[in-house]
């Protein structure tokens, strides 16, 4: 089952840092005798706008924290965070720059 | 084969109705794409041959901050800052994991090349950046000490 996620973007100076906790087993082959399970893309969205796409491996940690930084950004902007994983699940976080 | 069997379907005129059926799910709906045979690559280098980075150009603007010495191969943070101009994507290889490509991320208007992430590490190992900026390709890598494996149990 999707896990909860938490996210927090916050104004750096002349960026947007984006930090995100997605909670997810992450299993990689050696760990479940070849049924790994592991999120494969995430995406970052901006004011409804793709601004990162992600592609990843069992190699990340389990419950993965990414962060990323978004040019300029104001108090306010909209922040999703999406992911699906290798058996189809999916979740997303919503937030807004403080 | 599979391609060839929609073709033939299609062909067929036969495509609508197994979709309304669902028995071919209409994969654009999921939107992402994940690069399998780049994942899957057991070395570094037929992995950024995959990624169609196979010659890349060594960079100082790639900054790696990652620890000399991981003591817990499970978790170890790595961060990543671009320098290079126009930077598009940033891909992070371990050149000893089974699969060595962990990631790859892809930068569009808005964002800045820069990504800190959490990584699983086998064993030491160099750390290969990639960073794609202007259809041309720039590496960094750092060497980490790894005391106790991440990818086992």
């Amino acid at each position: 089952m999707a896990g909860p996620m938490k996210m927090r973007a916050t104004l750096g100076s002349g960026y947007t840092d984006v930090r995100v906790l997605m909670t997810h087993p992450m299993t990689t082959e050696q760990q479940s005798k070849g049924q790994p399970h592991f999120i494969q893309n995430l995406t970052v969205k901006v004011n409804g706008k793709t601004a990162i796409e992600g592609q990843i491996s069992q190699a990340v940690s389990r419950n993965p924290v990414f962060s990323f930084r978004l040019k300029g950004g104001a108090k306010g902007d909209k922040i999703e965070v999406s992911w699906l994983d290798n058996k189809g699940e999916t979740n997303k976080t919503e937030t807004a720059v403080a | 084969m599979n391609n060839r069997r929609r073709n033939l379907l299609k062909s067929a005129g036969a495509a609508a109705a197994l979709l309304a059926a669902g028995l071919l799910k209409p994969v654009a709906a999921l939107a992402a794409t994940w690069n399998k045979d780049a994942f899957a690559a057991k070395k570094a280098d037929d992995a950024l041959k995959t990624i169609g980075a196979a010659s890349a150009a060594p960079s100082g603007d790639i900054v790696i901050e990652a620890p000399q010495i991981a003591e817990n191969g499970a978790v170890v943070p790595i961060e990543i800052t671009s320098k290079i101009a126009g930077t598009t994507s940033i891909a992070v290889l371990i050149e000893k994991n089974p699969y060595p490509l962990v990631a790859k991320f892809d930068f569009m208007e808005g964002a800045l090349p820069f990504v800190k992430v959490n990584v699983k590490m086998a064993e030491t190992s160099e750390v290969r950046v990639v960073a794609a900026a202007a259809g041309k390709n720039y590496l960094a890598s750092k060497e980490i000490k790894v005391t106790i494996g991440g990818c086992g149990g």
